[in-house]
């Protein structure tokens, strides 16, 4: 074995080499597992306007690309879908503190929302949250021990419950328990959760990022499937940030920096519209006001006090959310 | 075939109702487990027709995940195929304190989880880890680079080779080498005039289970690699990414390469098996051991 180790070594050290002759000319952003198509297309046009420069792309769970950053990966911007996930970056020295200042809107150049997939025709006639409380009706979304993305479910629907119930705390426990009684399968993300509502035809409303809905319904047929906007929902910020440790070293701020301001532009704007998320940029909005019907959006920050909050409340080991299934 | 069977007790598979449920019953699981997922993965991959598949497996980043899943079969392999045919030397032709312990470390990648394996290599060569932080200023990039995916696939396929040669070299006895090196065979000679002729067929063997498995390595590779496209992608991981971006029929495409690869090793394993079979070597060679030695003493 130490022999295995010391040739592994040797023939690293011959490897190593090559792969770090980068010029500043190329960046790695790393990114959340769903957005390979959207980055494609954004960095074909960054690529189209800044002649000569290369945008690496490595997608994965964002909780797991803050911990390889955090082990070395070098990548110079993280697009993420989670806050909590670039705070982590924040705690361990890789991004600056107020790293929310940087670029607009909390540095978040587009966000989304939970939202409904149901069935052609809606056929229980799902509307909004209150719907999903019936009996007649089965839900489906991950599990938010080990999902993201069902982690904004949950609170979304908590903080529907929350107004409609005048913050009566039993009623809303009780309300999400009956959400909860209502999945009948827990997947572990939000990609098993598709193929249980899809491909199994479990369910009758799927609950996910309306930035998805778009994909499912283009991968497995556009007719068979009608996306819901609630009446209320969850922000969900898509935040972006400079990794500091990494452009210090590697000398890639201002590139960095521009590959993340050519989201906010008009045209970065536009693709992101394209691939399903909610842009600020009012132009842009107005253009693809069709593809998103009102909704009216709370924030963690507003509802919750925050992430941190969150998670020591609702999501922490023996918290709020450990309560609901210790009943199911 | 009927009259020696009046003269034992009745044995289990005799009757023809129980054989032939058996066979059925093994039949139909293997089509189930085995057979039924293998026709999905190809008419998927082609189920969009063949020009969108062509298009898939040539896409730059698909292409270069083929050529590091292979690029890092050709580096893996033989190091692990040296490594292999040493600790089975060292076990079986020497005695040496710390033997037992070489031959139990050198088979632990078969009982750890590949994630495990990649975890630990993360708390090795990571940035938290006890090398990084030297590594980075020394400007040497192991994780989430090639030398990182090397060596994940080469820890959980150590002890392949391994594995194939011992059991055959214990058996073939020391009697063969003893004879060479007292008639005056160097060392190398020995080995290669006499010991690797007689291993051969379980190495190349070996190789071939190695090498499978170094290509379809996921959990190890998925925790060091960093998943940069078109860089440090290899070829399973490719498939999962397409999977999670929506693109079944590309992330089929892609895994049908590696199915492709697979059934090339199988090939190969078979034909192997029938050489070794054809020399009738393992017999021939096992026989001096049939007559026990004399042991001085």
């Amino acid at each position: 074995m130490k022999r295995l180790i010391l040739i592994g070594a040797a023939l690293a050290a011959i490897l190593a080499g090559p792969a770090n002759a980068q010029s500043p000319n190329k960046l790695l952003n790393a990114s959340y597992d769903v957005a390979r198509e959207l980055f494609v297309s954004v960095n074909e046009a960054y690529a189209a306007q800044h002649a000569g420069v290369t945008i690496d792309q490595s997608h994965a769970g964002t909780s797991r690309q803050a911990r390889a950053i955090a082990e070395g990966l070098e990548a110079d911007v993280v697009t993420f879908n989670q806050v909590t996930d670039i705070d982590f970056l924040v705690k361990n020295g890789f991004v600056s503190e107020d790293w929310q200042k940087d670029f607009a809107n909390q540095s978040s150049p587009f966000y989304s929302l939970p939202s409904f997939l149901v069935r052609t025709g809606n056929p229980k006639n799902i509307k909004d949250w209150s719907d999903l409380v019936r009996d007649d009706v089965q839900v489906i979304f991950p599990n938010p021990k080990t999902s993201g993305n069902a982690r904004y479910t949950y609170l979304a629907a908590t903080a529907y419950a929350r107004e409609a119930f005048g913050n009566d705390e039993a009623k809303v426990k009780e309300f999400i328990d009956k959400l909860f009684d209502n999945v009948p399968v827990f997947d572990t993300g939000g990609r098993a959760a598709t193929t249980t509502f899809v491909e199994r035809e479990i369910g009758d409303v799927l609950i996910t990022f309306e930035a998805e809905t778009r994909g499912i319904a283009k991968e497995f047929g556009e007719d068979k499937f009608e996306v819901v906007t609630p009446s209320v929902s969850l922000l969900a910020e898509f935040p972006v940030a400079i990794v500091d440790r990494v452009v210090d070293k590697r000398g890639s701020r201002d590139l960095a920096k521009s590959y993340l301001d050519f989201l906010y532009t008009p045209e970065g704007q536009k693709i992101a519209a394209e691939h399903g998320h909610r842009v600020n940029d009012e132009t842009v909005a107005a253009e693809f006001k069709d593809q998103f019907p009102e909704v009216r959006l709370v924030t963690v920050e507003d509802v919750f006090g925050g992430w941190d909050k969150v998670q020591e409340e609702h999501f922490a080991a023996g918290g709020l959310l450990d309560q609901i299934y210790g009943e199911r | 075939m009927t009259a020696p069977a009046r003269n034992r007790p009745p044995r289990v598979g005799d009757s023809p109702a129980v054989r032939r449920t058996l066979i059925t019953a093994v039949l139909a699981i293997g089509a189930v487990l085995v057979l039924a997922p293998l026709v999905v993965i190809l008419t998927q991959a082609f189920s969009l027709g063949f020009s969108y598949f062509a298009e898939t497996i040539t896409a730059p980043d698909t292409r270069h995940a083929i050529l590091l899943t292979v690029l890092t079969a050709l580096i893996a392999v033989p190091v692990n195929t040296v490594f292999g045919i040493a600790a089975a030397w060292a076990i079986t032709k020497f005695d040496f304190p710390g033997r037992r312990l070489l031959l139990i470390v050198a088979e632990i990648p078969f009982s750890i989880s590949p994630i495990v394996a990649g975890v630990a290599y993360l708390f090795v060569y990571g940035l938290q880890g006890l090398f990084g932080q030297a590594l980075q200023d020394a400007d040497i990039k192991i994780l989430f680079a090639l030398p990182g995916i090397v060596l994940a696939s080469m820890f959980v396929t150590a002890p392949f080779v391994a594995r194939e040669l011992i059991p055959l070299m214990q058996a073939q006895g020391r009697d063969l080498e003893e004879a060479a090196t007292s008639l005056g065979a160097s060392g190398w000679r020995t080995f290669f005039s006499v010991t690797l002729p007689n291993i051969r067929w379980a190495l190349l063997y070996g190789v071939v289970l190695c090498n499978a498995r170094v290509m379809g390595e996921f959990g190890a590779v998925s925790v060091v690699s960093g998943n940069i496209r078109g860089q440090t992608n290899t070829l399973p991981l490719h498939v999962e990414l397409l999977y999670h971006d929506y693109n079944t029929v590309g992330a089929f495409a892609a895994a049908s390469i590696l199915t492709v690869l697979a059934i090339f090793t199988i090939i190969a394993k078979v034909l192997l098996e029938r050489q070794g079979a054809g020399r009738g070597g393992r017999p021939a060679l096992a026989a001096p051991n049939a007559i026990p030695a004399e042991k001085p003493q």
